[in-house]
């Protein structure tokens, strides 16, 4: 038999003293990595992608997945991966697929900012005792405010507000679609976008009907494969987005691979069960920045005119495409940096196309602010958005609000095993088989991610009272309260930060 | 008939009174003067007649659900895009990116058509989208094909004479295309294969196409006068081999 030279990333082992042949960890893996022998487990390692479902529900704490030691020589120059992918390149001539977000180490830009606070010169405040506003409103703002007095002398507000999204704090989820992650996923994020006040996105797959009691806190979206929009769809949410791109894929489309489409999802899509659902690289009525006014302007004639969003992906010419949407008539302009996450994506484009949120975050604000037409827009920033920090970071380089997607997936028990293409994930996210999507009770989980949410409320009022301001908008695009440690001039200079010191 | 004076008015303005003419309950709604317009019956919803005098302008019809429209001129870009149900007649020619994503309902153009018609159009048992056009069409015809007919017809080209562009139904996945006359394996996309109509393609063929020709004033005997080509997805999953997992 041909062995693959591309050996095993792991090795699962079991402790037979410990294991009391309970056989948990043969239902729990969804990857079949354990199989039982007669009198004791066995493990065919090769399947192992290090979820670590198994080590989680063994009850004797038997279970341990080791990195496999017999690999390749090290070499400073050659990385695992690159031999890896090489072997596997020989061995099929495809191109090597990968889940969730960029993981090559490398300069991580939030973890060089830090954030001001106060100290004797002006006093800071105690989020615990004293009033303190998270709230959050996205949409175009208008560049003036005119009033009239009514019959009782009474000043009147004459002018014509723009639609705009309430959030009780400046998070939002990110899109995944019905088909990427399963249904129980989606209703997570649909239960607690209701119950913090934020909103949750559709992603490209449709909305579900269990979901249509939570749609005054979804967005709905529009991609190039179009998988479920109808004008019920698109009136459905408080706002529509439209996909260009994903921080994770630059360039490229979606592509949720046929293991991932049973007859459930093909039903929404529309498409035949088992293919994989394309979603092409463009658009292919949007060519151009009128194109795109184009769709933007008939989805709001659909909606009687509700905010439209425009999600790209940061890439290097960044600020001026993001004028080009604010100009074309959208309310939310959403940046996806490149350690955004994705159900598949081919591992040269995830790790190695687009520019990181931090720099384009920056790069849009300068320049919608020197076109002057910031407030026409809000900017959602997204892609590696790992806590509180770096939300407080990124609004204080000029993000309206935040939206996560990893951190939100975790706290349902992804351990960024990557795997998500495969449709084999154990903790019923991203996969459609039944047995495994039935392990994530939405009711459980929304109470989770709650309290993450509420966690982070709570650490950037922290921030917020010491940076002596008593509301998010104090911080908003206020670059003055970040310093940069260990970064070059030309770097900070591009984030508009002084360096530590100055 | 409920007329509207579509002369010199700003397309939102317009809209707004064709949206309005719905509401009140009117089931025939003729335009007239129409000249350029966006976004003619976009987002529309339940059934009624729309016509529509004069060259309407791009994304006719986008998100459309259920109404009919009638135009008696030329037609622009982007028609039909992500239609959901009803149905358009066209009596001159069609732009590009007609169709795009459409997923229910019927497109039917007397002439020609331009680039990426009837891309990605999907479609599921009872719901499933068709486009016909009465004359050639320009390249990826279409593409990403998940679901639906299409049906290319060449009615004012001489026999034998090619009527498809280059990347005839690349990408394509599910669906089923019809092309009057003779198909070059070399204008296809490598994922379709071309086959002879059997008995059952026959029986779409004359049901569609009896319809498509009561609407435009057209001879059926006379445009089943030549047979069709059917091009069909090769594989359901033309990309299964392209990644390493």
């Amino acid at each position: 038999m041909f062995k693959s030279q591309a050996p095993p990333e792991y090795r699962a082992t079991i402790d037979t003293d410990k294991c009391i042949r309970c056989k948990r960890c043969i239902q729990n893996c969804g990857w079949s990595v354990y199989d039982w022998g007669g009198d004791r487990v066995q493990i065919e390692t090769s399947k192992c992608v290090r979820c670590l479902r198994c080590y989680h529900y063994c009850p004797t704490e038997a279970i341990e997945i080791l990195k496999e030691e017999t690999r390749f020589k090290e070499n400073g120059y050659w990385s695992y991966n690159h031999i890896r992918n090489i072997k596997r390149q020989a061995e099929t001539g495809g191109i090597p697929l990968t889940g969730m977000g960029c993981d090559r180490e490398g300069t991580i830009l939030f973890d060089h900012l830090m954030l001001d606070a106060c100290q004797v010169t002006n006093p800071s405040i105690d989020p615990l005792r004293e009033p303190m506003e998270l709230k959050t409103f996205l949409g175009k703002k208008p560049s003036k405010l005119e009033f009239t007095k009514g019959k009782d002398g009474k000043r009147k507000l004459a002018t014509k507000m723009p639609p705009n999204l309430e959030l009780a704090a400046p998070i939002i989820f990110s899109p995944m679609s019905y088909g990427s992650i399963s249904l129980n996923a989606q209703k997570v994020l649909a239960r607690t976008a209701k119950e913090c006040g934020i909103l949750m996105n559709t992603g490209e797959g449709g909305l579900h009907e269990d979901l249509k009691p939570y749609t005054s806190n979804i967005i709905v979206q529009v991609a190039s494969g179009r998988f479920g929009v109808n004008p019920e769809y698109l009136n459905a949410g408080v706002a529509v987005e439209i996909k260009i791109g994903q921080g994770a894929k630059p360039g490229i489309g979606g592509h949720l691979p046929g293991e991932k489409i049973p007859l459930e999802v093909a039903k929404a899509r529309m498409i035949p069960v088992g293919t994989d659902a394309l979603s092409p690289a463009p658009q292919h009525d949007i060519y151009s920045i009128e194109d795109l006014r184009q769709l933007i302007y008939a989805i709001k004639e659909t909606t009687n005119y509700k905010p439209v969003s425009v999600k790209i992906a940061t890439v290097h010419n960044v600020a001026a495409i993001a004028s080009g949407i604010v100009r074309a008539g959208a309310d939310i302009v959403y940046l996806d940096g490149f350690r955004g996450g994705t159900g598949a994506a081919p591992g040269i484009i995830r790790d190695h196309l687009g520019i990181p949120i931090e720099h384009a975050l920056a790069a849009v604000d300068d320049r919608l602010r020197q076109e002057g037409i910031r407030n026409e827009a809000s900017i959602v920033a997204a892609g590696g958005i790992r806590s509180a920090a770096d939300a407080a970071k990124a609004i204080a380089l000029g993000a309206d609000c935040v939206a996560i997607g990893t951190a939100a997936l975790m706290t349902m028990g992804c351990t960024l095993c990557g795997k998500c293409y495969t449709g084999n994930c154990s903790w019923g996210i991203t996969t459609q088989r039944p047995e495994l999507t039935v392990r994530l009770d939405p009711e459980v989980y929304a109470v989770r991610l709650s309290n993450l949410i509420r966690a982070w409320v709570h650490e950037l009022m922290e921030v917020l009272g010491a940076l002596g301001v008593n509301a998010i908008e104090s911080l908003r695009g206020s670059r003055e309260r970040l310093r940069g440690v260990g970064l070059d001039a030309q770097t900070l200079d591009m984030l508009g930060v002084k360096p530590a010191g100055r | 008939m409920f007329e509207i004076d579509a002369k010199d008015q700003y397309y939102r303005d317009l809209n707004d009174m064709v949206r309005a003419a719905v509401d009140k309950g009117e089931k025939e709604i003729s335009l007239k003067n129409v000249n350029g317009q966006y976004y003619i019956a976009t987002g529309l919803r339940g059934k009624l007649d729309l016509s529509v005098e004069g060259v309407p302008g791009n994304d006719l019809s986008a998100f459309m659900d259920g109404p009919t429209v009638t135009i008696s001129a030329n037609a622009q870009d982007n028609i039909a895009n992500t239609m959901n149900a009803g149905k358009i007649i066209i009596h001159g020619n069609a732009g590009d990116v007609l169709g795009y994503g459409m997923r229910g309902g019927k497109l039917h153009i007397r002439g020609d058509v331009g680039y990426r018609v009837g891309i990605h159009m999907k479609g599921v048992k009872r719901q499933s989208p068709t486009i016909i056009a009465g004359g050639t069409a320009g390249d990826f015809f279409g593409e990403y094909m998940a679901g639906g007919v299409l049906i290319l017809l060449g009615l004012d080209s001489p026999e034998n004479s090619s009527i498809v562009g280059d990347y005839l139904g690349t990408g394509m996945h599910g669906g089923a295309i019809y092309i009057r006359g003779p198909v070059e394996q070399k204008y296809c996309g490598a994922e379709v294969g071309v086959i002879d109509t059997d008995a059952e393609d026959k029986k779409v063929l004359e049901k569609l196409l009896k319809e498509y020709c009561a609407d435009l004033n057209l001879d059926y005997d006379s445009v089943m006068s030549r047979p069709f080509k059917k091009l069909i997805p090769v594989s359901s999953r033309p990309y299964g081999n392209l990644y390493a997992y």
